[in-house]
């Protein structure tokens, strides 16, 4: 699988506080190419969700630099770096954050709300996105009469709506049944075998192995960064 | 990446301002009751006196402005004047007046319900002599039996003024109904309607001049003759918007050797004033709005800085979708303006139908002042920003990573 970058990390460090200094990242470098699927795993403490924050832009590095479809987020002040990631990065959490009080529809259409674009055209994004997941019978349900499945999947479409350079997925089977969560993984797979570019951040090894790149992250540092045999 | 901006749209806006006041419908409301409560009470002060002051007015074109008494004042010696016997004749004369009637009041005699009551026990009610077109003049009627006519005039009859019949403790007639009066008994033949323009005959017992003459001597020589009289008020109507010029000369007219003896005042500029009165605002109740706008406003304040606490993840989630700092903050901001003059709303409409309902019940015109329905959304506006600043600056500059971490 080739293609241009959409994610490029060069040296980058995170530390928090001052006195005294806790490192969190130590000099992190990779780069995700269009189309990959990649697991970012490691045990708690190892700065996996540091360096989630900070690919999701939602945290700025203390040095080195993070490209996000070619536009370094650095150099980016509040207003363009909230608009980068209403645009590029879509976010699937473990808890889902659904909105108990909107319909399934009008959750993944705001998944859009901060991109510019106008409520006709996300609804009718929304519904794209529900039927390539497979919820588009849930459409008018509220969150809350959803199973925890169904709710991810929500989460899923909601994130992918905006056709984002890349899904950021924070162990996104941590809160459902085994079974269940086999079912999401599945899904994440169709999805990137049909161009999407996702990341998924997992303390779950076993979860890690399946995919077809693997990130180990301990200590603030990339330990290794293999690509399987059997990838594409 | 594109040049064009993630702002939201207006109606986008609103939805989203809107997402806790419709995900806790019953907290909304209850906090933003203070805010109704405080604008109901300032609306309803402001109407009510307005649709008082509304009322009187409307009252008093109803009595007329065209009317005018002139009394007997002070002489240079400053004992009591007289009016002259002859000054009601003399006043007919004039251009523009149409009616005129006196009154002359018997400080001697005094009225009791029977022959019983201590003298002292005179409840403030005079007796008054009337000549008989009294009522046609003060514009007011019967509110119970007669009034006095050219045989009852001559006899022991008289006829109560409102406030004297209640003093009395009269309150309706029998045919032999008596009261004391100057030391015999007189029938009473009637009752009179308030007249707001002569509070004087209001409290009066009225009898015939004829009556007076007879039963109780009040006389005084003219030209050699014993008459009836002198009077000591002339109600005088004149020709609509002749009033000044007619003021101007009923002085003179009535006593032509000492003008500067009478008094001559148009009795419906003390109503008006007591208009202008009634518009005044009842401090008391408004400051208690004020009290209650603030008590609400404190609640606002609190309900959105827990909300805040509350809604962590929903923030984290609004950053994590793209919503800039300015927009969270505009968020919560537009919240709690929302909330506010939802408040203030409702506090309108309330006090608004409060002031409709009371100024129904007293005949009055329902007058509601503009300023007091801008003032109350404009203030309820002005508290919803002022009550949602912190909360707001608070949620926006909420870390997201913080956000999305609590849950």
């Amino acid at each position: 699988m080739s293609g241009e970058s959409v994610l490029e990390l060069e040296a980058v460090t995170k530390v928090y506080g001052e006195q005294p200094p806790v490192p969190a990242l130590r000099g992190v470098s990779f780069s995700v190419r269009r189309g990959e699927l990649v697991a970012i795993v490691g045990p708690s403490g190892s700065g996996k969700s540091t360096l989630l924050h900070i690919i999701g832009t939602l945290e700025r590095p203390t040095d080195g630099v993070v490209r996000i479809a070619g536009v370094d987020a650095a150099r980016l002040g509040d207003r363009q770096v909230s608009l980068l990631r209403a645009r590029e990065i879509g976010f699937v959490f473990q808890q889902f954050f659904l909105a108990e009080h909107a319909t399934v529809r009008e959750n993944v259409a705001d998944g859009l709300l901060y991109a510019g674009v106008p409520a006709a055209e996300r609804y009718r994004r929304a519904d794209e996105a529900l039927e390539r997941v497979g919820l588009s019978g849930r459409a008018k349900f509220k969150p809350t009469k959803l199973s925890g499945g169904e709710r991810q999947r929500v989460g899923i479409a909601r994130a992918l709506v905006g056709q984002p350079a890349v899904i950021l997925a924070d162990e996104p089977t941590g809160s459902l049944d085994s079974a269940t969560g086999a079912s999401i993984m599945e899904l994440l797979r169709e999805l990137n075998a049909a161009g999407a570019t996702i990341l998924l951040i997992t303390h779950d090894i076993g979860i890690a192995e399946r995919l077809p790149r693997q990130i180990r992250l301990l200590d603030g540092q990339v330990v290794s960064d293999t690509v399987q045999g059997s990838a594409s | 990446m594109s040049a064009r901006s993630g702002r939201l749209r207006p109606e986008d806006g609103l939805r989203v301002a809107s997402v806790g006041l419709r995900s806790r419908p019953l907290r909304a409301a209850l906090s933003a009751l203070g805010i109704a409560i405080g604008t109901a009470a300032i609306v309803g002060v402001l109407g009510l006196s307005a649709s008082s002051q509304a009322g009187l007015i409307a009252e008093i074109n109803q009595l007329g402005t065209n009317m005018l008494t002139v009394e007997a004042g002070q002489s240079f010696s400053g004992g009591a004047a007289q009016l002259p016997l002859e000054a009601p004749a003399r006043i007919t004369l004039l251009d523009n007046v149409e009616h005129v009637a006196d009154t002359a009041l018997m400080k001697d005699e005094k009225v009791y319900r029977n022959s019983m009551i201590p003298a002292a026990k005179t409840r403030g009610i005079e007796v008054r002599a009337t000549s008989l077109n009294l009522l046609s003049v003060l514009g007011t009627g019967m509110a119970r039996g007669a009034w006095l006519n050219e045989g009852t005039a001559g006899e022991p009859v008289a006829v109560l003024g409102s406030v004297a019949a209640r003093q009395l403790g009269i309150d309706r007639l029998f045919p032999d109904q008596r009261i004391w009066l100057g030391g015999q008994w007189f029938n009473v033949a009637g009752i009179l309607d308030p007249s707001p323009l002569a509070p004087d005959v209001d409290a009066s017992a009225l009898v015939g001049y004829p009556a007076a003459e007879t039963y109780l001597g009040y006389v005084s020589l003219a030209g050699g003759e014993e008459k009836a009289g002198p009077p000591t008020t002339i109600y005088v109507r004149t020709a609509i918007g002749h009033e000044a010029a007619v003021q101007s000369l009923l002085a003179r007219t009535a006593n032509p050797e000492a003008p500067y003896e009478v008094n001559v005042s148009q009795p419906s500029d003390v109503l008006t004033a007591r208009a202008a009165a009634a518009g005044a605002f009842n401090s008391l109740f408004l400051g208690l709005g004020v009290v209650a706008l603030i008590v609400g406003a404190v609640g606002v304040a609190n309900i959105m800085i827990i909300s805040v606490l509350e809604r962590r993840s929903e923030i984290g989630l609004r950053r994590a979708l793209g919503a800039t700092k300015g927009q969270i903050r505009t968020q919560f901001l537009a919240e709690s303006i929302l909330l506010a003059v939802l408040g203030g709303v409702a506090g309108v409409v309330a006090g608004a139908a409060a002031t409709a309902v009371y100024a129904g019940s007293k005949g009055w015109s329902v007058v509601i002042p503009v300023e007091a329905l801008a003032g109350g959304i404009a203030s309820a506006l002005l508290i919803g920003a002022l009550a949602g600043l912190v909360p707001a600056v608070r949620a926006s500059r909420m870390p997201p990573t913080v956000a999305l971490r609590t849950v």
